[in-house]
């Protein structure tokens, strides 16, 4: 799955990094790093730290991998 | 036809090109979809493979966390686009609205978004710049190959260049134990963004972590073995340096050449466009189907004096992008201006850094908020007594009072109710080194006598 997280916006709150651990950490006292693509195995922990951000920072991927573009084939 | 009969036509059966499939493209792309734009669309760019986020490339991914390539952009929707990617536009032919791809095939379109982003900087010896072990970091490729180098242990890092992305890259070495010396021409770190007083926090906090920063020095020489690796560098002051890596950071040049023949208002400064994302001729024209986003885009703020600015900041690549997807489908009296205040943030050395606003329009800077000493603190920057940006160090949550105060064009020094406000907090000039770079593209003529006639051409300098 992929994640990208708004760090505009985002305040440090942590909420993601305690629901996640996997997936979001902090990097000292308030900044935030996170992998942007974390297993397929924490979904259901990812979905739930993205709805409990209180910013909304967090994207998560919405697609089925079908949908992914392919690349043009050479002309 | 009415023009709204018109534009419902076009938001129906119309030919929408993206050119530059990344952060601005694709949001573009989706917006369009979500705005209801049913007909054909477009995406072309030069690299390999699906859109992807370059922050976490100078921070998660060199440090070995997370893979260069897992760093594909997860996706709103389906844009059910057209993808031709691995392929660069070289070519815009707005006579006839076509673009122009590097391997002849031509892509047509009734309107454009351009959104082509910048390329790293290189070395300016193309031989040193080929040499084993230097780097630039801009692409998934270039941070695989530094992740890779440094996983393998170096005796020490060159960094050259010390602004966001040097200073990452700093950073990053200290936490990974790799010794590193940071080369940087200006007094300080971040100077050339933040200016003098913070530059002087940054300098601390990368000596603090043991980083061997040399400022005010340029590098002169990087120096290969036999097998063709970097192995020394050369300072202008003399001294030398032996390193197995070194990482050229001096930011980024606009990937604006494609345009040189298409009349557009491109160049070393970026595509000018107007608050609606509507990309300016040379002449200073408003075109209407030819829209621009991201780093590539030169917008006036109106905030800002209308001057022509251009932000390569994640946010302000987003935000453009939505504008101008909603402008390409809207009617006239329904576009948005583009007004969002700038926002930056850098992680280095654990410290959270985030900005607010344009800090290079400033000639004053006070420390308002918390300590200096400590790293957490906040600094407004003024011009002209009003504030017009503002800094913190591990203090960001207060970043949106300071938008409310740049919006609202309070005056400066702010008052600071805060109950950490400094004891000693007084302005001090800003500092920021001559903008000697200003000079170097001055570029066009004015042809023509009669208003009917009267053109700016281009006068493309070589250097």
């Amino acid at each position: 799955m992929k994640v990208v997280v708004d760090l505009s916006r985002c305040q440090g709150y942590a909420q993601c990094a305690f629901l996640a651990p996997d997936a979001f950490r902090m990097h000292g006292e308030e900044a935030l790093m996170y992998n942007p693509t974390p297993d397929d195995a924490q979904r259901e922990q990812v979905l739930r730290a993205a709805a409990a951000c209180p910013l909304q920072a967090i994207l998560v991927d919405q697609l089925e991998e079908r949908d992914a573009p392919v690349q043009a084939p050479p002309s | 036809m009415s023009s709204a009969d018109t534009l419902q036509a076009f938001k129906r059966d119309g030919r929408i090109a993206i050119v530059g499939a990344s952060l601005a493209g694709l949001r573009a792309a989706e917006a369009l979809r979500a705005e209801g734009f049913t007909g054909s669309l477009t995406m072309i760019g030069d690299e390999v493979g699906e859109p992807y986020d370059r922050p976490p490339l100078s921070k998660q991914v060199l440090t070995g966390w997370v893979p260069a390539g897992g760093t594909t952009l997860p996706r709103r929707r389906d844009i059910d686009a057209e993808w031709l990617l691995g392929v660069p536009a070289d070519g815009l032919d707005l006579a006839t609205n076509h673009v122009h791809l590097a391997d002849g095939r031509e892509v047509p379109f009734d309107r454009v978004l351009i959104s082509t982003g910048v390329r790293a900087r290189p070395w300016f010896v193309e031989s040193e710049a080929d040499l084993d072990g230097v780097f630039v970091v801009r692409t998934r490729e270039h941070a695989d190959g530094l992740q890779r180098a440094l996983a393998a242990g170096p005796s020490r890092v060159l960094v050259i260049g010390a602004g966001f992305t040097g200073s990452e890259i700093a950073s990053i070495c200290r936490e990974r134990d790799i010794p590193v010396t940071v080369a940087e021409l200006a007094p300080a770190p971040l100077v050339g963004a933040l200016g003098a007083m913070i530059g002087e926090v940054a300098s601390d906090m990368q000596r603090a972590h043991g980083v061997d920063l040399r400022c005010g020095v340029k590098v002169t020489h990087l120096e290969g073995d036999a097998q063709g690796h970097f192995r020394r560098a050369h300072f202008s002051d003399g001294s030398t340096i032996d390193a197995d890596v070194a990482v050229v950071a001096l930011g980024g040049i606009r990937n604006t050449d494609w345009l040189r023949d298409s009349g557009l208002a491109a160049g070393v400064w970026g595509i000018a466009c107007d608050t609606g994302c509507r990309a300016l001729t040379l002449d200073g024209l408003i075109t209407d189907d030819i829209f621009v986003a991201g780093d590539v885009a030169r917008c006036p703020n109106p905030i800002y004096e209308y001057r022509l600015i251009s932000l390569e900041h994640w946010a302000n690549a987003v935000e453009q992008a939505e504008v101008a997807a909603h402008n390409m489908v809207s009617a006239q009296a329904d576009r948005w201006p583009h007004l969002t205040i700038p926002t930056f943030w850098s992680i280095q050395f654990g410290v959270n850094i985030k900005s607010v606003g344009v800090p290079t329009f400033a000639d004053e800077v006070v420390v308002t908020q918390g300590s200096v000493p400590d790293h957490r603190f906040v600094a407004a920057y003024g011009y002209q007594g009003r504030v017009t940006a503002a800094v913190s160090f591990n203090n960001a949550k207060w970043l949106d009072h300071y938008r409310q105060l740049i919006e609202t064009a309070a005056p400066f020094p702010p008052p600071c109710p805060t109950p950490d406000g400094p004891a000693d907090a007084k302005p001090v000039p800003v500092d920021f080194p001559s903008p000697q770079l200003l000079a170097q593209g001055a570029t066009v003529v004015v042809t023509g006598h009669d208003p009917s006639e009267r053109r700016v051409t281009a006068a493309w300098q070589h250097r």
